[in-house]
Order: structure tokens, then sequence, then C-alpha cells
């Protein structure tokens, strides 16, 4: 967080919540097109998507976020992301339920996701940003990925008691 | 020195010379008398020293000249080929590679080794000396390739007696030399004309060859013309040219001398090579596979609106891409005995370290592997032959004791297997001590003392990192560190590594490699809605199921193919997709690991030019693809691994009892 004192953010949706990733990481978004299964693999990979001649591995964020499945609609995206793995520059699709703009935060407007009472867990999540009245979640898109848990930070049935 | 333009092409001839060098002469050490070998090495010789001459690297030129008039000694026979001699050779090779790269960095090179070397030849041939043949010139292979740059000639012009009586002199030859560029005489007095002493000239032109032979037209019948390229030695101990003969027919015709430059050029177009960098060959593979991809939407377009004037050019276009492809890929593919050579000169300087009589065998030389794969495993085989060289294989005496011969031998061989190249690397030595492996990785924590586990698994132990069970660390091996990179190295070429071991008998290791193209040919089939890729190379042959045959069978999923039983197995199973399918299914029978297998599917589409792409990692985890492609309508399709998917079986069959692929009779 030094000199550049704004950056940019897309922001997207599943379900209420509202996330964003810095631009810099985003390639591309496309429509929902025909994902091809990618039989035995773990349920959150939907499968791969030809983006411009290449096979690109789709991630279902909702899965991958621990939060439950909804059927895909018209607004569903493939948020096209590259990210650093293990020093390798991965290309993935993420499925968003919405993608909304792009979004221009004051960094010092971020703050330090607390520690404790978070829905969320808090090292795979870079800050919290506001817009307007809500809450913007700041993802650490590369920590998500590198991870095999949700970013849930309990199942979903320890959060409703 | 002028620095020569194109000094790559040098490089890379010198490069392959000095394999060559050292190929010749570690054979010639078991067999001495293998006289093409010989010959093999002394041209090898001869033409360094020719090239060098050609670039102006004067000091290879220099030091090569003494090896080659050596070994034109044994050659002759008069100098028997001793095992000192051929230690000489291999360290003037050493010696080559080191004034190379010295020249090359512009450094001046130590006269001692080199100076060693000479002396160690000359010590050998003294008694030979007296039998050696008039020096020959080199002559200079490159002569036809050689590039329109600045090359030196050396001219030597033997006037005959005619000469007195001509209009021309040497002085006159002089200066039509010197209208091609800078001009020396070399010895040889004018003046002197009765002494009959040959003319001398070095000239340094871009001129052809010929051209000096016009300025010789005149006196051309009235002696023997000698041009040679870029030599700088006229050799200093060379006796003075014998006088020619009164009585010698009147000379030669400028004919003969033109036909003594023929030769050279021939036998330099008959092994006309051209280098090219890998990454440009990588540029071209992926342009290809650009290519083929748009071939088939081209194609499918085509099969869309049958569009009859189309037919011709797109089929025409359909074969064209596949032999350019084949062409294309064929570059890359590379002989893996150009790796094994260089084990032979390891092999042979580790036995004098370890102490140890190892002879290193080996075979299918000319199996061919994709360049990129076997640049990656170099290493990994280097450290298995050491380790096979340290651990392995007993000390002379230890092995007389045990019965065995005194020489060890390890066997490297390649072969073809299906869309796989096995490489296995056997040695006769003591084995692999199973439990000794066991206590070690219990004592190590790797792996809890109950534990039950087939030898197999044991000694698989041993590609664990830090697990080594030598009990003596030497200055080759035994640190522990090794055979998890090797395992790590062969597994991301998507390779596998099997051990297997006799105590007292040897050790083996085979190595499974695909042949990793980046476009192969696949059949295309569908399970479900989805489409999938089996690599052509292992698909044997199509057969129909009918919901009657799967039945009869008691559920035990077997399949007769010409009278054999063949397991079988449904991807839609496999791949635990819900069960709809026809009353009429599709059996590929593949062949994996000298095994017949079965694999269902709903329908088979036909041939396919796959693309490999990667899957990434984050399907890394998924054993049973290996890649996937992009397809002509833009869908992406999973291209299957064969190996994975049988070890699935065979786990899914070990839970259900039905027989898996070794399971067969």
């Amino acid at each position: 967080m030094s000199a550049d004192l704004v950056a940019s953010f897309l922001t997207f949706k599943l379900g209420d919540e509202l996330f964003a990733i810095d631009v810099a990481q985003v390639r591309e978004i496309l429509d929902l097109t025909e994902i091809t299964r990618v039989p035995t693999a773990p349920p959150y990979m939907r499968g791969v998507v030809n983006v411009r001649g290449s096979a690109v591995p789709v991630v279902d964020l909702r899965h991958k976020f621990g939060l439950p499945a909804t059927a895909d609609t018209v607004n569903t995206r493939i948020v096209v992301i590259e990210v650093d793995l293990d020093g390798e520059l991965t290309v993935l699709g993420g499925l968003a339920d919405s993608v909304h703009e792009v979004l221009e935060l004051e960094r010092a407007q971020i703050r330090e996701p607390p520690r404790l009472a978070m829905r969320w867990r808090a090292e795979m999540i870079a800050g919290l940003g506001k817009k307007d009245d809500q809450f913007v979640i700041v993802l650490d898109i590369a920590r998500v990925f590198a991870s095999d848990q949700t970013l849930l930070a309990e199942p979903p049935l320890a959060e409703a008691s | 020195m002028a620095v020569p333009i194109d000094l790559t092409t040098f490089i890379g001839e010198v490069d392959d010379l000095l394999e060559k060098v050292e190929a010749s002469a570690l054979a010639l050490e078991s067999h001495p008398d293998d006289a093409e070998r010989m010959n093999e090495l002394f041209r090898a010789f001869h033409t360094l020293k020719g090239s060098a001459g050609v670039v102006g690297l004067t000091s290879i030129a220099r030091f090569t000249h003494h090896v080659e008039s050596a070994l034109d000694h044994v050659r002759s026979g008069a100098l028997a080929l001793s095992p000192a001699l051929v230690q000489c050779v291999l360290a003037a090779k050493d010696h080559v590679a080191a004034l190379l790269a010295a020249e090359l960095r512009g450094v001046a090179v130590a006269a001692g080794p080199g100076d060693a070397i000479i002396a160690r030849l000359a010590g050998l041939t003294a008694n030979a000396a007296d039998t050696a043949t008039a020096l020959v010139f080199a002559a200079v292979p490159a002569a036809a390739t050689a590039p329109r740059a600045e090359v030196d000639y050396f001219i030597e012009f033997r006037p005959g007696p005619e000469i007195a009586s001509m209009d021309v002199g040497a002085d006159a030859i002089f200066d039509g030399l010197r209208g091609l560029g800078p001009c020396e005489r070399l010895g040889g007095d004018p003046s002197d004309a009765g002494a009959l002493a040959p003319w001398r000239f070095q000239v340094t032109t871009r001129r052809d060859v010929a051209e000096i032979h016009d300025v010789f037209i005149f006196v051309a019948s009235a002696g023997e013309l000698q041009i040679d390229q870029g030599m700088t030695m006229f050799v200093d101990d060379e006796p003075a040219p014998a006088p020619v003969a009164p009585a010698l027919p009147s000379a030669a015709p400028s004919g003969a001398a033109a036909s003594r430059v023929a030769p050279a050029r021939s036998s330099a177009a008959a092994r006309s090579t051209v280098r090219v960098s890998s990454e440009r060959l990588d540029q071209l593979v992926k342009l290809i596979g650009e290519l083929v991809i748009t071939q088939s939407r081209l194609q499918q377009v085509h099969s869309q609106h049958a569009i009859a004037e189309l037919a011709g050019p797109v089929e025409a276009f359909e074969r064209l891409i596949g032999d350019l492809r084949d062409g294309v890929l064929g570059l890359r593919m590379v002989p893996i005995g150009t790796m094994f050579g260089r084990f032979h000169r390891l092999v042979h300087d580790l036995s004098a370290d370890l102490a140890k009589d190892v002879e290193l065998v080996t075979a299918g030389d000319d199996t061919e592997l994709d360049k990129t794969v076997i640049d990656q495993l170099g290493d990994a085989l280097l450290h298995i032959l050491r380790n096979s060289m340290d651990h392995g294989l007993e000390a002379p005496g230890e092995r007389i004791a045990a019965g065995k011969p005194a020489r060890g031998t390890v066997r490297l061989a390649a072969a073809h297997e299906g869309a796989h190249v096995v490489i296995t690397i056997a040695d006769d030595g003591r084995g692999i001590d199973a439990t000794a492996v066991r206590r070690k990785a219990e004592a190590q924590g790797l792996i809890a003392p109950d534990a039950v586990l087939s030898e197999q698994e044991t000694l698989a132990l041993i590609m664990r990192p830090g697990l080594s069970t030598s009990r003596a660390v030497t200055e080759v091996s035994g640190r522990g560190v090794g055979m998890d990179v090797v395992k790590r190295t062969i597994e991301s070429l998507r390779g596998t590594i099997a051990i297997s071991s006799r105590a007292g008998a040897g050790t083996t290791l085979r190595l499974t490699l695909p042949l990793t193209l980046a476009i192969i040919d696949g059949l295309l089939v569908e399970v479900d809605s989805g489409r999938f890729i089996m690599p052509m190379a292992a698909v044997m042959e199509n057969l129909e199921l009918t919901h009657a045959e799967r039945c009869a069978h008691n559920g035990r999923n077997m399949i007769a193919v010409r009278g054999e039983l063949v397991p079988y197995v449904r991807l839609r199973d496999l791949f635990a997709l819900p069960d709809a399918a026809a009353a009429i299914e599709c059996v590929v029978v593949v062949g994996v690991d000298g095994a017949r297998v079965g694999l269902v599917v709903d329908r088979v589409v036909g041939l396919h030019q796959t693309v490999i792409q990667p899957l990434g990692m984050f399907y890394r985890g998924v054993e049973m693809f290996s890649g996937t492609t992009i397809m002509g309508d833009g869908r992406v399709a999973m291209i299957l691994d064969l190996a994975g998917t049988v070890r699935r079986m065979t786990a899914a069959s070990a839970l259900s009892s039905y027989p898996g692929p070794q399971g067969t009779q």
C-alpha cells in the first residue's frame, strides 16, 4: 500500500455478498458458454472452457467459497483471472452470479479484516472496503486458490446456530 | 585473428565431431581392430582440423593436426592402437573442447596441457614415424558450404621441368593472386627456377576457388596445382618435397587439380545438416497446432454447408496439413543415442574413479524421442547410472567371490511401446536390500513400523526424499538426494518409474515416458454429452457391445476378442455418469503396458488430429486425463490418459471383485 492511493477493483456478486478482485488480475469477463466437464475432478472444478484457443479451468466460486449451489442464470459470468500460484502464472475462470462494475477504492479506506467474528477466512481476504452502504470483500485471490479450504470460515450449519 | 562470421555452425559441427570422437575412441578401446571405427575417428579429427582452419581457429587446427597424424599411423598399420593412445585421444578431445571455449571467450590458451598431449602422442608414434605417409593437406569438406566470407587459401604449385620454357614465372602468379586479395608468398624461391621448388602462396579472399585456378591457367599444364582452404600449417618438419622426377609425364592438367577438390565437396554434401535453434522449432510447432485447429474448424464448416466445390480443396488441405504436422514434429525428434553417447564417457571415467570394471551396453539407440524430453531426461539418467555403478555394482573382488564375472554390466535400453518410450537401466550388481530399505525408512519415520508394503512399494521408498541405503557417502552418490529428484523429473514429463530388484542379481529401473508430442492422432469418442480423445497409437480395435453381451458374462466385465477374454470397463461407470446407455455401445480395445483393455463408450466419432494442451495445476490430481484439446467447433475435449484410466479401473475392480487387467486368466 504505497504511492498510488487509489486502486481499481472488479466487483461481482455471489448471493448477497459483494466481492472485489484487483483489476490487474482480471483478464476478461465472458458470458456463460458451454463448460466441458472433467470427470472425477473435485466438485468445485466446473470443467474447462475455450478462451481464445486455450483450455481454461473454470472454478465454481460458490462451491469454492462454501456457499450453497444455485442454478446458472443469464447473469452468470466467467471472470477470467491470472493468478500466481506457486510461482506459476495460472489462468483460470471463476463463475460469479453476476459481475457489477469496476470500483475505485482509496487504499486508505480498505480496512484490515477483523480477526474475530468473521464469516470469512481472514487470511484469504485482503481487506474490507465500502461501496455506498454495502461492504465489499476484497479477495486475496492467490490465497483463495492456493488453499483447499473454503472461503467460508465455518460450515454453513454452524453459522446458522 | 579475423573473427569468423558464422562461428555457430562451426561450434555445432565441433560438438558433433567431438561426440563422434568420444564414441569411436571408447568403442575402439574394447575393439581395437574395428577399422571402420578407426576411420571414423581419423575422419573426425581430419574434419576438425580442416574446419578449424576455415574459421581461423589456428590453435585448434594446429593441435588436431598432431592427433590426426598419430591416428594416420594407426590407420596405415604402422602403429598399434593401445589403451594409452585411446586415453590420449580422449584427453585430446577434452582439450579441443577447452581450446574452443577459450577461443570463444577470447582467452589465451595455456600451452601446457596441449603440449603434454602432443608429447605423449609423439612418444607413442616415435617408432612409427618413418613410415609416415606423405602428409595429407586437409581437404576441407566445408568447401562447398563455406559462406562467401573471407577464406584463407593455401596454394602450392609444383612446377614441372617445362616451366622453364614458360613466360610466366612465380612473380606473375603472385601478382595475379594479389589481385584476389591479400597475398603472401610462403617460401619456394622463384628466382631459382631450376630447382623446381614448389611455389607456395597464402591468399585471403572472398572469391571462388575457381578464380585461383584461373590465375594458374597459363602454367597449369606445366605443374601440379594444389589449393587448400584454411589450412594454417605446412607442417614444420615436413621433408622438402621430392623433386619432380624429370620422367614425369608432362604434369597434371588443370582438370586433375580441380578433381582433387571435388571429392571434398561431395563428402560435404553427404552430411549436410542445418542447425536451428529450438525456440524456432517450438514456435513452428505452436503454429502447426493452431493450423490444425483451424483446419478442423474449416472441415466442420464444410461438413455443415456441404459445398461440392470445396470438398476437393478441403480434403487436400487436410492431407497437406497432416504431412506438414508430421514433418514439423519430426524435426524435434532426436534419436536417444545422442544422449547415450555421453554416458559411455561417464561410465568410462567413473569406473576408474570407483575402481570398478564396468561395461555399458546400450540398445535401441535409434529410438526417437522429442528433444525437449531428451534434454530433461539427461540428468535423471545420469543420476541413475551413477547410482547403479556406485551402489549397485560390486568391486571386482566381491564379484568374483560371488561367482560373477569381474566386469560389471550396466544395460541401458530404449524402445517404443505403444504411445510410450520405455527406458530400462539394468545392472547385474548386488541388488537393493529391501529389508535394509525398510529398516531405514522406519528409522526415519517415513513409514509406520507395522505398515504392510509390497516389495514394489518397499523399493519405491528409495525415491522418497532423504532416504539412502548407502553406508558410505561417496563422492559420487549416497547423500540421499537424488532419486526423489529423478522421480520428480520423470513425473514432470508425465512418465512413471518402476524399480525391480533381485538380491545378488541386480536392479532394473524402468522409465515409461509418453512421447509427449504437442500433436497426436486421436480417436474421438463420446460418453454421455462429453467428448474424449484416446491416443490412436494405443488403440487396437473397435467392437460393438450389445446389452445382451454385457449380461452374458454374469456381470463380469469380460469380452471375447478373437477368442481371448479382454477385461473392459465402461467409462460411464468410471466417470460416475448416470447409466443411460443405448442398447449398443462401443468397446475400444487399447493396449496399455502390454495388456489389452476394453473401454466402453457411447459412440466412436472418428479420427481427430489432436493438439494437446496441458490441463494445468488445477487438475493435477486427475489421473485419468493427460490434457485437453480444442475441437473444430470450439468445444473442449479431454484427452484420456490410458495408463491412469487402467489404474483407476484396477482400483475400482479391486473393490468390486471385477478382474483387473492383470487378472486375466
